[in-house]
C-alpha cells in the first residue's frame, strides 16, 4: 500500500508537470507574430440560434475575409485585407453560456493572440464579455446583441463597441410604424418567448405604444418558454380576443413555428402579425406567412438594407457563393467587419502596420463609417454604440417572388433614445428630442 | 494532526498549482480555475455517487452558490469574498436541508429526475426574475479579499486562482478523511446494499441526508468561485445541461480517488477548449466520443489508468 502511495503522488506532480509544459508548448505555437491580422468570429455555430444567426453570419464573414483579402472591394475598402495586413479569421461557437464565453474569449485573445474580436449574438454572452474585454484591453465588436444594459452598465467602456442597434429601437420603431401605416389600430395583442430578450422586447414595446397609439390598448400578452415550438394553446388564446395587431420578438425556429401555426389557425388572416426579427426568414416562409403581415430587420438590414454600391456589391458575393440572399444577421457580421476595417485604417498608423487596441478604439469612437447599411454614426453609448435609423414593411408573396411593399424608414434619432437617456424613462416622457422625417 | 500520503501529496500539487500560476498565462489561470471550481462541484456529485445517489441537478447548488455571491456584492453590499462564499454554502445547506427531506426518500432514477426538477425550478424562476437581468444574468465585480481589494486583471485572477487551489485543498482533504472513515466506507454499503445497512442498525436515510447536504455545501463554493472568476453570473448555471456537465465529468474521472474530479475536470477543459479551436464545427462530438471511449476502455474512468497499474489488475 505505501508503495501505491507513493507511485501515486509521483503521477500527480508528473501530470501538473505535462500540464505546465503542455500549455508553454501551446502558449508559443500559436503566438501569431506573422503579420497577419487576426480576427476573433463568435457566433453560434450549433443549437437553435445557429440556423437562423450564426451560420449566415459565419458565411457573411467567410465570403467578406476572402474577398477582403484579394482587395476586390468597393471604395473606401478597397484596400487588401485590413489596412493593407491580410486578415486570419479564427472563428468559434458561441453556444454553452457565459462562462464559457469567457474563457473562450480569454483563449482567443491570449492563446491565439487575435487583434480584435467582432461577435456575440447572444445578450448573456454580450454582457459577459464586456467587462473581460475591458480588463484584457482588446478591441470587441459586438455585432447582434440587443441588450440596452450594454453600455448602461458598462458606462466607462473603451474597448467595448456595438455596431448593431439595440432591442429598443425595434420596438420603438415597430410602434412608429403602426402609427404612421395604421393609426386607428385598437386592440393589440403580444407573444413572446419567456426570457429576457422577450420581456424586454414587450416591455418596450407596450411603453411605446401607450404613448404614440392612445387610443390602443393590450388585449392579451403570451409569454411561452422558448424553443417550444408547439404555441396551439397561446394562438387560441389571442385568437378569442380578436386582436388588430400580434406583435411577436419570436426568432429562428419559434418564429416560422409561430408563422405557421398562426397562419394556418387564421389568426393572421384576421390580426396583422408584427415580426421584430421578421426578416431573417424571409428567405424560407413562401407561402406560408400571410401577405401583409409586417416584418422587421433590427435596422436597416438584409432586405432593408439600402441600394447603395457596397450592398449591391457584398448581396452578389455573398449570392454567389452561397445561392442564397443575405438576411439581416449577414448584413450585420459585414457591417462589424467593414467597421473594423474602418478603424483600422483611420487609426494613423503605417500601412500594413496593425493599430493597438488603443489605436482602434480611438478612430472608432464617434466614427462616422459607409457600410453595406449605408451610414454609421456611433453617436450613442459615448460614441461605442450605434445609430441608425430603421425599417419596417410587409411580406408580400406573388407568383413565387417574396418582397417587401409599404416599406417606411424611421431615422436614427427619431428612434434612438438621447445620449445617456434610458429608452424606458424616453418612451416614458413621450420622446423629447426625437427628429422624425 | 496527522497527514497520510494521499494528504501530503495534495498538498503539493496544490502548492505547486499556486506556483505555476505566476509563471503561467492569463487564460490557463482562467481555464484551471474554472476546471477546479467546477471540479469542487463534481466532487459533490461524486459524494452521491459513492452512495448510490446520481443527482442530475447538483447545478442547484452550483447556481445558489453563484448567484448569492453576486446579489450579495449588488444588493446586500457584502464585497468581502470570504464571507460571501460563506453565506453562498450557508444558504445551500439551509435549501438541501429542506429538499433533502423529500429527496433522500428517493433512489435511482427517481432521486434523478427529483433533482433535475428542483434545480430547473429554480431556473425558471430566475428566468422570471426581470430585477435579476432575467436570462441575461448580471455582472459580479468590486469584491474585497479581508478588505484588500485585487487590482483588476491579472491581480484579481491570481487571487480567485489561489483560493480556488486552497479551497479544493481543504474540500479534497475532508473529503479524503470522510471517504476513508467509518462512515464513509458505509456510503458504498448503502450503495451495494441498503438492507443490509438497516440490518447493522445504522439509518441510510440520514447517511444520504447527511451526504446531501454536504455535497450541497462544496458545489455552492465551487459555484461562488466560478461568479468571482467569470465576474458574470446567469440562470444557465441551473439549467439542466450544466448539471449533466457535472455527471459527465464524475464519469469521466471514476470514484477512485478524491482526486479524480480535480483532474477530469482539467481533462474535459482542455478537451473541450481545443476541439473548439481546432474543429469549431463539430466540437461536441468530440467531447461525446471522449466520453463513450472513457466508459468503452476504462468503464472506472480515468483514475483507473492509476489503480489499474497499482493493484496489477485490470479495472
Amino acid at each position: 500500500m505505501k508503495n501505491n502511495k507513493s507511485k501515486f503522488s509521483k503521477y500527480l506532480v508528473s501530470g501538473v508537470a505535462a500540464l505546465a509544459l503542455a500549455a508553454g508548448a501551446a502558449g508559443s505555437a500559436s503566438a501569431a507574430e506573422n503579420g497577419k491580422f487576426r480576427v476573433g468570429i463568435v457566433t453560434f455555430l450549433s443549437g437553435p440560434a445557429a440556423g437562423p444567426f450564426g451560420v449566415p453570419s459565419a458565411n457573411a464573414a467567410k465570403v467578406l475575409v476572402e474577398e477582403l483579402n484579394k482587395g476586390n472591394l468597393p471604395a473606401p475598402y478597397d484596400k487588401i485585407g485590413i489596412n493593407g495586413a491580410e486578415i486570419e479569421a479564427v472563428i468559434i461557437d458561441e453556444a454553452g453560456g457565459a462562462t464559457k464565453q469567457v474563457e473562450e474569449y480569454r483563449n482567443l485573445v491570449q492563446r491565439q493572440k487575435v487583434d480584435a474580436v467582432i461577435g456575440y449574438v447572444s445578450s448573456g454572452d454580450c454582457l459577459a464579455i464586456a467587462p473581460v474585454a475591458e480588463e484584457l484591453k482588446t478591441f470587441t465588436i459586438a455585432y447582434d446583441c440587443g441588450t440596452p444594459r450594454l453600455f448602461a452598465d458598462n458606462p466607462d467602456a473603451q474597448y467595448m463597441f456595438r455596431t448593431g442597434l439595440d432591442a429598443s429601437v425595434d420596438n420603438i420603431g415597430a410602434v412608429r410604424y403602426l402609427a404612421a401605416t395604421r393609426p386607428d389600430v385598437t386592440r393589440l395583442a403580444g407573444i413572446q418567448q419567456n426570457y429576457s430578450w422577450g420581456q424586454d422586447s414587450w416591455a418596450d414595446f407596450t411603453a411605446a405604444a401607450s404613448a404614440l397609439l392612445p387610443e390602443a390598448e393590450v388585449v392579451e400578452e403570451q409569454f411561452p418558454k422558448i424553443y417550444q415550438g408547439q404555441y396551439g394553446a397561446e394562438i387560441s388564446a389571442l385568437s378569442v380576443k380578436r386582436p388588430e395587431i400580434v406583435h411577436s420578438s419570436f426568432w429562428g425556429g419559434d418564429m416560422e413555428a409561430l408563422v405557421l401555426q398562426a397562419n394556418a389557425r387564421g389568426l393572421l388572416e384576421d390580426a396583422t402579425g408584427l415580426l421584430t426579427c421578421g426578416e431573417a426568414s424571409f428567405a424560407t416562409y413562401k407561402d406560408q406567412a400571410p401577405n401583409g403581415m409586417i416584418i422587421g430587420a433590427r435596422g436597416p438590414f438584409g432586405q432593408f438594407a439600402p441600394d447603395n454600391e457596397l450592398n449591391t456589391w457584398f448581396e452578389g458575393v455573398y449570392q454567389n457563393a452561397y445561392d442564397l440572399e443575405p438576411v439581416y444577421p449577414a448584413t450585420k457580421m459585414a457591417q462589424a467587419i467593414l467597421g473594423l476595417k474602418y478603424a483600422a485604417e483611420n487609426a494613423g498608423v503605417a500601412d500594413k502596420e496593425i493599430p493597438s487596441a488603443e489605436q482602434l478604439a480611438a478612430a472608432m469612437k464617434g466614427a462616422t463609417f459607409e457600410s453595406v447599411s449605408g451610414t454609421v454614426e456611433m453617436a450613442r453609448g459615448n460614441g461605442h454604440q450605434a445609430m441608425q435609423g430603421i425599417t419596417y414593411g410587409e411580406y408580400h408573396y406573388e407568383d413565387g417572388v417574396a418582397s417587401i411593399k409599404n416599406a417606411v424608414s424611421f431615422d436614427g434619432e427619431c428612434v434612438t433614445p438621447p445620449e445617456g437617456v434610458a429608452a424606458a424613462d424616453w418612451i416614458a416622457d413621450g420622446f423629447p428630442g426625437a427628429k422624425c422625417n | 494532526m496527522r497527514l497520510d500520503k494521499t494528504e501530503i501529496s495534495l498538498g503539493l500539487v496544490a502548492l505547486a498549482c499556486v506556483l505555476f500560476g505566476f509563471v503561467s498565462p492569463g487564460w490557463l489561470i482562467f481555464l484551471l480555475t474554472i476546471a477546479l471550481a467546477k471540479a469542487l462541484v463534481v466532487q459533490g456529485v461524486v459524494m452521491q455517487m459513492r452512495s448510490g445517489l446520481v443527482s442530475f441537478g447538483q447545478g442547484l447548488f452550483y447556481c445558489i452558490g453563484g448567484y448569492t455571491v453576486g446579489m450579495g456584492g449588488q444588493f446586500f453590499g457584502i464585497h468581502d469574498a470570504i464571507a460571501a462564499l460563506s453565506l453562498g454554502m450557508f444558504v445551500a445547506i439551509v435549501v438541501a436541508m429542506l429538499l433533502g427531506l423529500l429527496l433522500t426518500r428517493y433512489r435511482e432514477i427517481f432521486f434523478a429526475m427529483l433533482s433535475l426538477a428542483f434545480s430547473m425550478i429554480l431556473f425558471g424562476i430566475l428566468v422570471k426574475s426581470q430585477e435579476l437581468g432575467s436570462t441575461d444574468g448580471f455582472n459580479v465585480h468590486d469584491w474585497t479579499l479581508f478588505g484588500w481589494a485585487p487590482e483588476a486583471g491579472a491581480g484579481s485572477q491570481h487571487t480567485v486562482f489561489t483560493m480556488t487551489v486552497v479551497s479544493g485543498l481543504i474540500v479534497a482533504v475532508l473529503i479524503h478523511r470522510y471517504t476513508k472513515a467509518g462512515i464513509g466506507v458505509i456510503c458504498e454499503a448503502v450503495r451495494e446494499n441498503e438492507v443490509r445497512v438497516e440490518y447493522l442498525g445504522l439509518s441510510p436515510r440520514w447517511l444520504l441526508y447527511g451526504n446531501y447536504v454536504a455535497a450541497a455545501a462544496v458545489s455552492a463554493l465551487g459555484g461562488g468561485l466560478t461568479a468571482l472568476a467569470t465576474g458574470h453570473v446567469d440562470p444557465e448555471m441551473a439549467y439542466w445541461t450544466t448539471s449533466g456537465e457535472f455527471v459527465f465529468i464524475a464519469l469521466l474521472g471514476g470514484l477512485g480517488h478524491v482526486a479524480a474530479p480535480f483532474i477530469a475536470a482539467i481533462v474535459f477543459s482542455f478537451v473541450r477548449t481545443y476541439a473548439i479551436e481546432f474543429v469549431p464545427h463539430t466540437w461536441q462530438m468530440i467531447l461525446g466520443f471522449t466520453l463513450l471511449a472513457v466508459i468503452i476502455f476504462l468503464p472506472k474512468g480515468l483514475w483507473s489508468l492509476v489503480s489499474r497499474e497499482k493493484t496489477g489488475e485490470r479495472a
